[in-house]
């Protein structure tokens, strides 16, 4: 059964090969059986899971089955979940029962589909590598001495390795983008608004946004399809029509014009990585795609004006977490400063601590302008530069990540370093641009991405590039020996 | 040396509205604490807020009230600190493009002529919740309904040069903003208070002194008792020499006194920066024209109209508009009677009297407009005179009831009867052969002496026109 897509589980499920709860049950043993390898969930919730997939079964028996009805997700643990411990994979709120679901959460309950449990992810979703997380580091299966990248690499590793269908996972500066690519799925992040925020923990608001892993863009389609949409709950989510974002997928790429920014293939780019992009080039060149070389000449300011923003949107929206209300809260408090500072020195991590720092420097008066202001305005030229690259070009193509995933360790003494992995996904957070990562091959048995950026709201677009070339490659389909 | 005060207020009024600015829960005074806060006021980790439209339409409706620019794009912004009653660890407020730009109001002083006091900005923002000290053994307790109720903060101009000036502006935007309904203006419930800038200088001195900055005044009294100690005490320090610290402090209405609170060097950097959880406010012209023209009558046009209209003069109409609701109280008795003068002189005397001793507002009167006009009614028309019309009045406020059912079971009615009153006339001059003899021999003043004994013998009722005028003929007789 884990072998199969939504898409072939659906079918299976509609045809009565076997019941939700049979298809519940076979992934929480394998949670059961893999996870421990791999740290993949922070929590699973198998009495919770088989109540849905009971209900679901019931729906499918009098034929008014969703597309997601009696399918198992794995939902990321920034995601409020009514009566479900929601960490954020933060000390700070490893005792947080979240008294209400997030949009999302509420969209998959709506959609029948079952949640399998919680995964694990860098705390507060800061990190590129899942070794921020306050439950461990997580292991990428396709070898458990790397990194599965971040900051949604529990989610990205359950479904790498099967211990789900797939995922959900929120992306603010690559963290579904950068994981996919390192654990050969397909990573969708929409464009900023598409999806609500809402119960979303908040790490940088004006990046933050959710997404799905998947084997396929089918699939993607399919998850979009529930979580898209305008949530009166959430400001920012956007009054934008919700296309069936299955029904183009089969259009073909002839003459689809396509950007490859020389930037992105510059220095730092590993050169084997760069062969399996140029093989996928290939493939949509046979295709009938065009290829332009674009410029996108703001490129180097997008990793400096993005560890500016993100962090100072940090340090405010993470003032919440003060022991007073909800989490952590440190023993025998002697007066209120005490408990502040006990609290949260106690309850985050150093890379949280780390940000929040940097971002309310970035804030304090007197340098407001010199860094935020500036980073702000930088993000406007980016942004630009991307809408000047539309006017030539459909979409545009490069790879996620400069190299395939590192080892555990390798780069935690170097932030700086680890903030540079993203640096080909970030300046579409800045820009708020929709993008997805597409398994294009391997590189000494570790996954390398493709990564497709469009315009504002072309998630159907997106979806149907990613389709094609999945139509006549399979390095999706391939997974990692040790779960088949 | 003649020292000049130098004040502006920072006038924090909270909207009326039913729901909070960035959620669903109820504003509601009085409830259970924390009944009235949700997931959004709880600061919960993943929520957002989702701006009320309401507030927001009725900070323009207050800006096209003072006549002021309104922000077509206006922010939040986040103002950052740690707090247990500010459950996000941050205020969300609007600091560089506030809803209101500058305007400015009229104020009256006491010599009768007027002065522009300019508003510099007016801003939405957000109430933090409230601590309570006591009753939690050592501990505090936190109550949330309060958080996130919405507030216009009204910044004026140093325009102000005395503490009445700073009472008649303060009362001023009261009285603005209650017209226009967009505050209940309940100062006891904290709805309306105000932060006062005080500073001295040299009278003819250009040049601002240091000013403190006196914390959350929330009422008229206070304000004017506020700045004067503030002022004591900053002449006080200048005069022997030494410098005023710009700090913010805090008036204890009960010692009279204000204290330290904290100094600029203390100051917070709150590292203000926009809200990336709420857009921009983008508002049109047509928007504005729209709240426009709900606009009621404001207090200085009504208070031309009562003037015009029913011939005021600027005082009374003044004190008749003060509020809306007295000036309503005002225009249906004095439409209901048909004579504005007696209208006037009761609702500002007799009535306004009795509401500020008990400390009423208007609003929890006993007498309603309708039963005060039915009792000056009966004095037009003669059934009792003014003075029993005071007495009636009294009844009607301790036990309510009309007018006239009071002068019927009480016997108020005034006698007119002039067969009966020449009676009594008669009586009267029999009895006082002396005080006849001296009235007709010229001591005129003796008139209220008669008056007074047929007073006397009726209990006030005998209709004091009449008996003058028959008093009068038969004394001439």
């Amino acid at each position: 059964m884990h072998t199969k897509t939504i898409a072939q589980l659906a079918a299976s499920l509609k045809a009565g090969e076997f019941s939700s709860v049979e298809l519940t049950q076979h992934y929480i043993n394998r949670i059961k059986n893999f996870d421990q390898g791999l740290n993949s969930y922070i929590t699973v919730v198998e009495e919770r899971a088989i109540e849905q997939a009971t209900e679901a079964d019931k729906i499918i028996a009098t034929g008014n089955a969703q597309p997601l009805t009696g399918i198992p997700f794995a939902q990321k643990d920034i995601f409020c979940t009514d009566g479900v411990k929601t960490t954020c994979g933060s000390k700070m709120l490893d005792n947080f029962i979240s008294p209400y679901d997030a949009t999302v959460i509420e969209s998959f309950n709506n959609a029948g589909a079952v949640m399998l449990g919680k995964t694990n992810m860098d705390e507060f979703a800061m990190g590129s590598s899942n070794e921020t997380s306050f439950y461990g580091t997580v292991k990428n299966p396709w070898n458990t001495e790397y990194v599965p990248g971040g900051s949604s690499g529990g989610a990205a590793a359950s479904v790498a390795a099967r211990l789900a269908p797939a995922s959900t996972g929120t992306d603010t500066g690559g963290s579904i983008r950068q994981p996919a690519a390192l654990c050969n799925l397909t990573g969708l992040k929409p464009s900023y608004g598409r999806v609500s925020r809402f119960g979303m923990i908040a790490f940088a608001s004006s990046l933050d946004q959710a997404g799905t892993f998947t084997q396929t863009a089918e699939d993607a389609a399919l998850m979009l399809n529930v979580m898209a949409g305008l949530d009166e709950k959430d400001s920012t989510s956007i009054d934008e029509p919700v296309p069936d974002y299955s029904a183009n997928l089969n259009q073909d790429v002839k003459g689809l014009k396509v950007g490859l920014p020389k930037e992105y293939f510059a220095d730092g780019l590993d050169a084997e990585v760069a062969k399996r992009i140029d093989g996928a080039i290939e493939e949509y060149k046979k295709l009938g795609a065009e290829f332009v070389e674009i410029s996108l000449p703001n490129t180097h300011l997008s990793v400096p004006a993005y560890y500016i923003v993100a962090p100072a949107e940090c340090s405010s929206n993470l003032s919440r977490f003060d022991g007073v209300r909800f989490g952590h809260r440190c023993d025998d408090p002697k007066d209120l400063e005490d408990l502040y500072k006990r609290s949260r020195g106690e309850g985050f991590g150093s890379e949280v601590k780390r940000r929040i720092l940097v971002g309310a420097y970035a804030l304090s008066s007197g340098y407001y302008d010199a860094y935020y202001l500036k980073a702000q305005k930088i993000r406007r030229l980016i942004a630009n530069d991307f809408t000047e690259a539309f006017k030539e070009v459909d979409v545009i193509m490069s790879p996620t990540t400069p190299t395939p995933a590192f080892k555990i360790g390798e780069k935690n003494d170097d932030p700086i370093s680890m903030y540079y992995s993203d640096i080909y996904t970030i300046a579409v957070n800045l820009a708020g641009l929709p993008g997805i990562s597409v398994p294009c091959g391997f590189v000494n048995n570790m996954p390398v991405g493709l990564q497709v950026i469009a315009p504002y709201f072309a998630e159907s677009k997106l979806l149907n590039v990613a389709h094609q070339y999945q139509q006549v490659t399979d390095w999706h389909q391939r997974m990692p020996e040790a779960y088949k | 040396m003649q020292w000049e005060v130098v004040i502006g207020l920072e006038i924090h009024a909270q909207l009326a509205t039913k729901s909070k600015i960035f959620s669903g829960s109820s504003t509601a005074f009085g409830a259970e604490p924390n009944t009235q806060a949700n997931v959004v006021d709880l600061g919960m980790p993943g929520v957002l807020p989702v701006m009320n439209k309401e507030a927001l339409n009725m900070a323009v409706k207050f800006g096209t009230a003072i006549g002021a620019e309104i922000g077509k794009r206006s922010v939040f912004d986040r103002k950052n600190y740690f707090y247990p009653d500010l459950p996000k660890g941050y205020q969300t407020t609007q600091l560089e493009h506030p809803i209101v730009g500058l305007g400015e109001v009229e104020i009256e002083l006491e010599d009768g002529s007027t002065k522009k006091i300019g508003v510099t900005r007016a801003h939405l923002e957000e109430d933090a919740g409230k601590s309570l000290h006591e009753d939690f053994s050592g501990a505090t307790g936190i109550d949330l309904n309060r958080a996130g109720t919405p507030l216009i903060e009204i910044v004026s101009e140093p325009d102000m040069r005395s503490p009445e000036e700073a009472v008649a502006y303060m009362r001023k935007i009261h009285s603005i903003v209650t017209y226009i309904g967009v505050c209940d203006g309940n100062m006891q419930e904290g709805s309306f208070r105000c932060d006062a800038n005080v500073s001295m200088r040299p009278k003819g001195q250009e040049e601002f002194g240091t000013r403190a900055e006196l914390k959350n005044i929330n009422s008229f009294r206070f304000v004017e008792r506020a700045i004067n100690v503030e002022i004591e005490r900053q002449i006080d320090i200048l005069e022997s020499g030494g410098t005023v610290v710009q700090e913010t402090r805090l008036y204890d209405s009960n010692k009279n006194e204000t204290r330290s609170m904290r100094s600029k060097e203390d100051a917070m950097d709150y590292r203000y920066f926009p809200d990336p959880d709420l857009l921009p406010i983008v508002i049109t012209d047509e928007d504005i024209e729209a709240i426009r023209a709900t606009l009621p009558e404001l207090p200085d046009a009504k208070k031309i109209r009562f003037m015009d209209e029913f011939k005021l003069n600027a005082e009374d109409a003044r004190i008749l508009t003060s509020s809306l609701e007295l000036a309503d109280f005002f225009e249906a008795v004095a439409k209901q009677t048909g004579d504005a003068k007696l209208a006037s002189s009761w609702v500002s005397g007799e009535l306004a009297g009795r509401l500020n001793k008990e400390g009423l507002n208007i609003k929890a009167s006993p007498i309603n407009a309708n039963q005060y006009a039915g009792l000056l009614t009966r004095i037009q028309d003669n059934t009792i005179s003014g003075k029993i019309a005071k007495e009636v009045l009294d009844a009607m406020w301790t036990e309510g009831g009309d007018a006239d059912s009071i002068i019927e079971s009480k016997g108020l009615k005034q006698i007119s009867d002039t067969g009966a009153l020449e009676a009594m006339v008669d009586k009267v001059i029999a009895d006082n052969p002396n005080q006849v003899e001296q009235f007709k021999a010229g001591k005129e003043k003796l008139m209220g002496f008669f008056v007074g004994q047929i007073m006397k013998e009726t209990q006030g009722k005998a209709n004091p026109g009449q008996i003058n005028a028959l008093l009068k003929k038969k004394l001439s007789e």
